[in-house]
């Protein structure tokens, strides 16, 4: 057992991944010799050498490219783009190529590969290195879509991810980077598609992602304390497969429903999970399900207006409360 | 035109250069000729409203498709456009299958799942055909990334047309394939427009690929794309680059298509008499005055066509009697476990 950050865990991941099974390569911008520019990936070019981690010119296309054809041809290929904004530049591959190439050949044409990306806001970068794009990539038939809270669920999840079959989108937080876990040690291998009870609780139902995992925490903390509300919090980890069972089993339980989103506000994934507990659930419901967001802007630079805008266990006490009567 | 500058040397006295050799000329003819057929036969069926959706057609294109897919060996790997039932064909993918999934029947190519612009026949060495144009450009280095890595010696191929000169995706491909020396051939297909646009309207040198090889430190390559010969042994020169480890070709071939861009289009951008000039230089034809000076009897020419004829009438005979693809295929191959599952 050792405490380590979310960003050694990336490393980490990688790392037993690509010495277990020499057909897993990683490419990426400033990825090998410099370790990253988030120090994710340090150590890897100097353990497992230039053939295996290479840095690329900045070319998001030739990346994802890349990752494809090598995937399809018998590699695992781990691609980084840098930031998540940036498969707009890419989106071509995450969109077209990657998850219909499959379905279009009659089954004929395989693509498993990661693609491993620095994903969410808090770093007063502003609109265009802040974005939280799960939304992006959890419409699109044929992706999978993971994003880890925890240390132990980056290497987990990455060891799943890599194994995995399919063409699988990783969306690191980077406000999580430098936040510290417990990992056991030895492989270590999580799966896909199921989401954690990490408070468990009867009085409401928090479904939270990445960052947000945390800050729901903090506000079940509070609603326990400071309100008498006992919320069971779930971090979903896996957008797509989604695990629909947690999530209807704990709102059939607690009876109210409220999902936790950095993204902003229009088509966000907490809109899909309250329609499934419409859907499936409408009766086990005393309330309205409710959904807190980022509302619908681009995200501003400045701390104070960032901090504003992204759901705080602040405004997540607030809403519950509000919700909840009490 | 300017053409490369070492050619084969010439057989002396002939006036005819022997180096090809009559097998390889004779498959070079027998596999224009049956892409010709084959893409005839589509547009005729497209015509009887038996080809649905749309198509690309490479008539007049053939020398292309044929002259690199006979200096291929096994393995080697294809990546197409839309524009691709030449190249499909040209791997050896039976007619049927080729014509079953411009017709969207159940004995196509993917079942109809596809459609006629992602043809797709792995076991022939064909990685699919992609609608997004270059797209295939970085895949196809991502495929020639796994052989050097790997240590195989297959070479990936991509073709696309001149217009996707001007696209992201091929200079970020072909810097990339420069950098890494990646076993990888570009082929630009120049026939003179990308729809309906000349490409001399948009791009700011005379040859779109040629005209940009050298910056990506590439010998600068036109050929005559009409000439299989030409294309063959050009095509032997770059896999024999690229499997020596010497890193990736770009090469210009000039052509022309007969038939408008996709469907019916009748081309009516096109200045007049620009497609006789052409016909005149039809790849066909060409070659088949080629074989005859190379002494190649009428009868065995004659045969070669019978052949293919054989090989289309029936392809056309069984898709026309094939059924439509069964709806219990719609949720499969979403997912590598062969289904649609988004959640449990
Ligand atoms: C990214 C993208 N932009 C535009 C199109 C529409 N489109 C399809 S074919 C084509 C022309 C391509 O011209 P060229 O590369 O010369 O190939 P050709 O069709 O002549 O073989 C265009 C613009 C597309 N499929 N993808
Ligand atoms: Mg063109």
């Amino acid at each position: 057992m050792a405490e380590i950050t979310y960003r050694d865990a990336v490393a980490r991941g990688i790392a037993q991944e690509m010495a277990r099974d020499p057909d897993v390569v990683f490419l990426g911008e400033d990825v090998a010799k410099a370790g990253g520019v988030f120090k994710a990936t340090v150590g890897l070019y100097e353990q497992f050498g230039p053939l295996r981690v290479r840095d690329t010119p900045i070319s998001e296309q030739a990346i994802l490219g890349a990752a494809m054809g090598a995937a399809m041809t018998g590699l695992k290929p781990i691609a980084e783009i840098m930031f998540s904004d940036f498969f707009a530049v890419c989106f071509d591959y995450i969109a077209n190529e990657f998850p219909k190439s499959r379905y279009m050949s009659n089954g004929q044409t395989k693509c498993p590969l990661v693609v491993r990306t620095g994903n969410g806001a808090g770093s007063r970068f502003g609109a265009q290195h802040s974005q939280s794009v799960e939304n992006w990539c959890m419409m699109i038939p044929g992706l999978k879509v993971v994003a880890p809270s925890t240390p132990l669920d980056v290497i987990g999840l990455l060891a799943a991810a890599v194994r995995d079959p399919d063409p699988v989108i990783f969306l690191e937080h980077k406000s999580l980077y430098a936040t510290k876990g417990e990992v056991p040690d030895g492989e270590i291998l999580d799966t896909l598609g199921t989401a954690k009870i990490v408070r468990p609780g009867k009085d409401c139902t928090i479904v939270a992602l990445a960052l947000m995992v945390s800050r729901a925490l903090a506000a079940a903390e509070t609603l326990k304390n400071e309100h008498g509300i006992d919320a069971e919090v779930i971090d979903v980890r896996s957008l797509v497969p989604l695990d629909t069972r947690t999530i209807l089993a704990s709102v059939a339980k607690t009876n109210r429903l409220f999902t936790v989103e950095e993204n902003p506000r229009l088509c966000g994934w907490g809109a899909e999970i309250v329609s499934i507990v419409a859907d499936e659930a409408f009766y086990d419901l005393d309330g309205p399900p409710v959904r807190i967001t980022t509302p619908h802007i681009p995200l501003p630079a400045a701390d104070l207006l960032e901090d504003i805008v992204l759901p705080t266990p602040e405004r997540i006490v607030d809403t519950v409360r509000r919700s909840l009567g009490s | 035109m300017s053409t490369q500058k070492d050619r084969a040397p010439v057989a002396a006295g002939s006036g005819l250069n022997d180096d090809i050799g009559e097998q390889k000329r004779l498959d070079l003819y027998r596999s224009q000729v049956r892409l010709r057929e084959a893409e005839q036969r589509a547009f005729d069926l497209f015509l009887q409203n038996l080809v649905k959706g749309t198509s690309h057609l490479s008539l007049g294109q053939e020398a292309i498709a044929s002259g690199f897919a006979e200096a291929m060996v096994k393995g080697d790997l294809s990546f197409c456009t839309y524009r691709g039932h030449a190249h499909t064909l040209a791997r050896g993918v039976p007619v049927e299958k080729v014509l079953g999934e411009l017709m969207q029947r159940d004995n196509g190519l993917m079942r109809g799942k596809g459609g006629s612009m992602h043809l797709t026949s792995e076991e022939h060495g064909v990685m699919g055909s992609y609608a997004i144009i270059g797209a295939h450009l970085p895949i196809a280095c991502g495929a020639a990334w796994r052989a050097q890595y790997k240590g195989d010696k297959d070479v990936s191929v991509c073709f696309f047309g001149d217009g996707t000169t001007n696209i992201g995706a091929f200079h970020e491909a072909l810097n990339f394939a420069a950098v890494w020396k990646l076993p990888v051939i570009f082929v630009c297909e120049n026939n003179l427009y990308m729809e309906y646009t000349p490409i001399g309207d948009v791009t700011a040198v005379q040859h779109p690929a040629a005209d940009r090889a050298s910056a990506y430190g590439l010998e600068r390559i036109v050929i005559d794309g009409n000439d299989a010969d030409e294309v063959y042994r050009t095509a032997q020169k770059a896999y024999a680059k690229a499997r020596a480890g010497e890193g990736p070709s770009l090469i210009e071939a000039m052509t022309y298509r007969h038939s408008g861009h996709s469907r019916a289009d009748p081309a009516k951008y096109r200045p007049e008499g620009e497609l006789e000039k052409w016909k005149e230089r039809d790849p066909i034809k060409i070659y088949r005055e080629r074989l005859k000076q190379f002494g190649v009897s009428d009868e065995t020419i004659d045969a070669i066509h019978a052949d293919v004829m054989k090989e289309v009438d029936d392809a056309t005979e069984a898709c026309k009697a094939a059924p439509n693809p069964p709806l219990d295929i719609l949720t499969t191959d979403v997912y590598a476990d062969g289904g649609w599952a988004w959640r449990n």
